[in-house]
Order: structure tokens, then C-alpha cells, then sequence
């Protein structure tokens, strides 16, 4: 009887009200399934890799390289490991610092139709399949200087250039234009502002974005077939030959067929997973770290 | 008893056909006063975004040290107005404007003006305080850092000196390191003025900067205000209009005219303004019948 002390004619009717609570109950139901159900995929992927995978992974997994017959129990993907790590960190080396500036640009200089195409492009290529991104290089790349690691570096740093544009873009966009105004109104310039305010500011986020075109590119496959083609003998370190990677050894021992290899793959999902999270946790400390030093 | 009635009647009258005639009762001062050796100035300001025409003819100037409040509702031009005298509305790609804006005899829109060495010199406050995403210390020295490395001595004094002006050095004197958005709303409004007195500015343009704080912040902004008097040159939009008769020497009154566009209606002391205001116009505005 509250609502009729409100005199407000909308809660008089005690039906409608209850038809309003009904509903967002109904409302707020849903919204909380939709949550469990994709937290729990996730959840599940996770714990499921962990479970197959925690039985193969072992020191010996991650120091040595895979048996020649795949039947074979032990072994390991130290090479794919060692190929993962240079193939992503020189493709992180060349899309990293391009997609920043990119994004920079977008942002914080670039107006009117120019600006608008190259978002437009960018958001197209982030559509690519990155099998398509694979046979280019291969194409322009690999048919005139053969399989390498940096051809692969090459095709993952085409499926991570887009990325971090457009996190660093999104990022770059969230700076409050109060803060550009009032840098540019103490007599900074345009670069000043940029570099001492805007890049600063929206660092977290960026280092955030960079890290998801990293753990992107950690399990690309498709394109590195084409352009690596993939190394099951022996630890490459030199990217002008062809390498291994995680992701590569995975698909190739999952397709064995042989327990043995099912299981090396599993312990490899997992690896791959973990380094993607360990590069995660560091980048967002040190990101949080420059943020409050230099700040 | 029948006369004091009839004289009382009488007079009742005769105010009433003085309020009748706008030309009565009305002070000889010109509509706007032009003040000698203005800090800073504007002649015939036409301005505009693409076509429109947000200023039409603004002639103001605002005397050495003083307070120039501007007052007018919402949408009359105070703000392109203010930032059209620092060049921050140049960041507007559309924005463009005729005429002049004088600052020590030079004509800060002349093409070999370097804008960032202005912008030093006539500082700006926002409506939001936007502290940089930094430590205190750091947010007061930003602009001395834009010079390139300072030696620590000079950024520690600039820093005490900044925040004793701005009545903050008590507050975060022990917390210099930590993160400006941690502070208040009125802590940090005085920590942006700290900044760009630590820029060297001696014209401080204030666009409504009270207008996100509570009373209390708003009173010790307006003290500073009063205390800065003398030192630096302030322009204030506001649309308090308390806060215009509180604080200010002078009030410039804006107002649409034909177009939407903004028009300096008047401008004069504060007092003169508000007790005896020239435009019927600016006594409209300022009795409350409209804005």
C-alpha cells in the first residue's frame, strides 16, 4: 500500500506493477544466464585443455623436441615453443609499433575522408580469413625465397596489424578530449600532447589490445602452413629456415591419430595457453607500472 | 491625510512613466566601456563554425589585473568567445575568424604567432577539472617539462610556490607523489589552476569553472580569484550571475542577436552593470524576466 501513499497514478494499478517486476525479473534472468553460459564455455575450454594436457606436460615437454615416430611416447615441442616465441615476437616487433601509429594518426591527426577510408580498410581486414593472409605471403613471399620463420612473421604481423589499430584507436578515443585541450592550453604541441598525455593515459588499454594481437597470432595456424610450413626435426633458432611452432606441432600431432601424439598436442594446448596468459600478466603490470612512474 | 495620499498616488505614477520610458532614469555612461591599457583585448570579432555565425562585431577588453566576468544565456557566444582568445577553438576544424584579438599590441591570430608559446601566456580553465592521469608534482610542472629537463630545484619551488598560491600545499604537501584524480573536484580545480600559474600565465581565461562543484569548492575558487587580483588578468564565464556580482570588476553582458549570432551587449564595471544597467536588454537579463 506504499505505492498509493506515492499518489503516483502509474503504481496504483497493483496488475501493471506486478507485470513490470514479472518482466524484470524475466530480464534480469536471462542477462544472468547469457553470463554463466559464456563464462562457463570458457571455463570449460580451459579446464578441459588443462585436464588432457597437465599428463604430457613435463620438463622433458618443454626441453626437448618431439620423437621421430609419432607413435612414440615422451618427447616434446621445445622447438615449437622456440619457434612460437621468435615468429610472434618478430611479427609483435613489426604490427606493434605500425598499429600504434596508425591508430595515433587516426586520432589525433587524421581528418575527413582519408582517415574515414583507412578505418574502413582496417575494419575489412580484420575480416580476412587469415588463410587468405597466408596464401598472399605465400604468393608474393614464399614462392620467391622459399619457407622461413620471417615469412610467417610476415603473415601473422598482416593478422595483428588491424588489431592493434583498432584496440589503440578505441583506446586513443576514450582519452577525454579535456585532457588534450587542457595539455595544448599549458602550450604543449600536437606531439607533446600526445605523446605525454594521450599515449599515457590510454597505455593500459593499448598494451591490452597489443596482447590480444599477440595470444591472436600464438594461435594462428592456417597461415602458417603456407609460409613456415613447420620443422618436426630439429630446433631452428635462425628465421630464414623453417621453423615450428606451438600450433603447427599441435595440429600435427593431433592429427596422428596415436595417443601418444593426442596427448603431446593437449600438452601443447596448454603451453600455448599459459605463455599467452604469463605474456598477458607482465604486459599489464609493466603497463600499469609505466602509467605511475611517468605519471 | 488626503494629500499624502494623493502625492503617494502621484509618485506611484510618475515611476511608473519613468519605467515606461526606456530613455529616462538611464545612466549617460556608454553601453560599453572602453578600458585604458587593456591585458587583452578584441576588435570587431567576427566567428564562425563552417557558415554559422557564432560572433558578430565582439569589440571587448579586459583591464590589466582585474576580473571580466561574461555573463548571457545559454548559447550566446561566451565560450567561443573565450576560446577564441587562446586559439584553443582552432582545434575545431571548422572554426574560423575576422578580426582581431590583441594581446600586448600584437594581434594573436597573425600568421607568425607561435600558439603554443600564447597559449602559455593566457592560460585556460574547464568547466570539468582534467587533471593529467599523473602524480600532483608532475601535473603542476607539466608545462615547465615541455621545455625539455629542469633541474630538480626549479620544479620543486615552481611546485611549492604554484600550490601555496592555490591555498593546496597544506593539503597535498605530503602526498605530492600520488595520483591527481585521487583528489576532490574543488582540490583538483585548484591544482589545474596551479598548473597554469606554474605555466607563467598572466591572463587566466575560466570557462564556467565552477559549474561541476559544490558551494564550498566554489567559494575558495572564487577566494583564489579575488587573491590572484593584481597578478593576473581573469576572464570568467559564468552563468551564475551571483557569481559574476560576487567576484568580478567588470561584467560583459552577451546576447543572440539576428542569426543566433552572439553579440557583446554590454560591458562595464560590475556594480554599474548590475545596479544601473544601459541596454533595457542587460536589465531584462539580469532582473531574471528571461535566460
Amino acid at each position: 500500500m506504499t505505492q498509493l501513499a506515492l499518489g503516483t497514478p502509474g503504481f496504483r494499478n497493483r496488475a501493471a506493477l506486478r507485470r513490470r517486476r514479472a518482466k524484470s525479473a524475466v530480464l534480469v534472468g536471462l542477462l544472468t544466464g547469457a553470463v554463466v553460459v559464456a563464462v562457463g564455455v570458457l571455463a570449460w575450454v580451459l579446464i578441459y585443455v588443462a585436464i588432457q594436457g597437465i599428463g604430457a606436460l613435463n620438463l622433458g615437454f618443454l626441453t626437448q623436441t618431439p620423437p621421430g615416430n609419432p607413435a612414440a611416447a615422451g618427447g616434446g615441442f621445445y622447438n615449437g615453443i622456440v619457434g612460437s616465441l621468435i615468429i610472434v615476437g618478430i611479427a609483435a616487433l613489426m604490427a606493434i609499433p605500425l598499429g600504434i601509429g596508425a591508430a595515433i594518426y587516426l586520432v589525433e591527426y587524421g581528418r575527413g575522408r582519408f582517415s574515414g577510408t583507412i578505418r574502413f580498410f582496417n575494419d575489412v581486414l580484420i575480416g580476412i580469413p587469415t588463410i587468405v593472409t597466408g596464401a598472399f605471403i605465400y604468393a608474393i613471399w614464399v614462392t620467391r625465397f622459399g619457407f622461413s620463420g620471417f615469412a610467417g612473421s610476415l603473415a601473422l604481423a598482416i593478422v595483428m596489424l588491424p588489431l592493434v589499430t583498432r584496440t589503440t584507436e578505441e583506446m586513443l578515443r576514450l582519452v577525454p578530449n579535456e585532457l588534450r585541450e587542457g595539455s595544448l592550453a599549458l602550450g604543449a604541441t600536437r606531439s607533446q600532447t600526445v605523446m605525454r598525455v594521450c599515449i599515457p593515459t590510454a597505455l593500459p588499454g593499448i598494451i591490452t589490445g597489443a596482447m590480444l594481437a599477440v595470444a591472436r597470432a600464438m594461435g594462428e595456424t592456417a597461415p602458417l602452413l603456407l609460409t613456415t610450413l613447420g620443422n618436426e626435426l630439429f630446433t631452428e633458432y635462425n628465421p630464414t629456415r623453417r621453423m615450428s611452432t606451438l600450433s603447427l606441432q599441435i595440429f600435427d600431432n593431433a592429427v596422428t591419430g596415436f595417443q601418444e601424439g593426442q596427448a603431446r598436442a593437449w600438452a601443447g594446448a596448454l603451453t600455448l595457453i599459459a605463455i599467452v596468459l604469463i605474456f598477458t600478466f607482465v604486459a599489464r603490470f609493466f603497463g600499469r607500472r609505466v602509467r605511475t612512474s611517468n605519471a | 491625510m488626503g494629500e499624502w495620499g494623493e502625492m503617494a498616488s502621484e509618485l506611484s505614477i510618475m515611476g511608473r512613466l519613468q519605467e515606461a520610458d526606456p530613455g529616462r532614469g538611464r545612466p549617460a555612461r556608454p553601453s560599453i566601456v572602453q578600458v585604458a591599457n587593456p591585458a587583452i583585448s578584441t576588435k570587431n570579432v567576427n566567428a564562425r563554425y563552417g557558415a554559422f555565425l557564432a560572433l558578430r562585431d565582439v569589440s571587448i577588453s579586459a583591464p590589466h589585473g582585474e576580473i571580466t566576468a561574461i555573463i548571457g544565456p545559454s548559447g550566446c557566444g561566451k565560450s567561443t568567445l573565450l576560446r577564441s582568445l587562446n586559439r584553443i577553438n582552432d582545434l575545431i576544424p571548422s572554426f574560423t575568424l575576422e578580426g582581431e584579438v590583441i594581446l600586448n599590441d600584437q594581434n594573436v591570430y597573425a600568421p607568425d604567432v607561435d600558439v603554443a608559446s600564447l597559449r602559455r601566456r593566457v592560460g585556460m580553465l574547464f568547466q570539468r577539472p582534467a587533471p593529467f592521469p599523473m602524480s600532483i608534482y608532475d601535473n603542476v610542472v607539466y608545462s615547465l617539462r615541455l621545455d625539455g629537463r629542469q633541474t630538480k630545484s626549479t620544479l620543486d619551488d615552481a611546485v611549492e610556490r604554484c600550490l601555496q598560491q592555490t591555498a593546496l600545499w597544506d593539503e597535498v604537501k605530503d602526498r605530492l607523489k600520488a595520483a591527481a584524480t585521487g583528489l576532490s573536484g574543488g582540490q583538483q580545480q585548484r591544482l589545474c589552476l596551479a598548473r597554469t600559474l606554474a605555466a607563467g600565465s598572466d591572463v587566466i581565461l575560466m570557462d564556467e569553472p565552477c559549474a561541476a562543484l559544490d558551494p564550498i569548492s566554489t567559494l575558495r575558487i572564487e577566494e583564489l580569484m579575488r587573491e590572484l587580483r593584481g597578478t593576473v588578468t581573469i576572464i570568467i564565464v559564468t552563468h551564475n550571475l551571483q557569481q559574476a556580482a560576487r567576484v568580478s570588476d567588470y561584467t560583459a553582458f552577451m546576447l543572440m542577436g539576428e542569426g543566433r549570432a552572439g553579440e557583446l551587449v554590454e560591458l562595464g564595471r560590475t556594480d554599474d552593470v548590475f545596479k544601473e544597467p544601459v541596454d533595457k536588454r542587460t536589465e531584462d537579463y539580469i532582473t531574471g524576466r528571461f535566460g
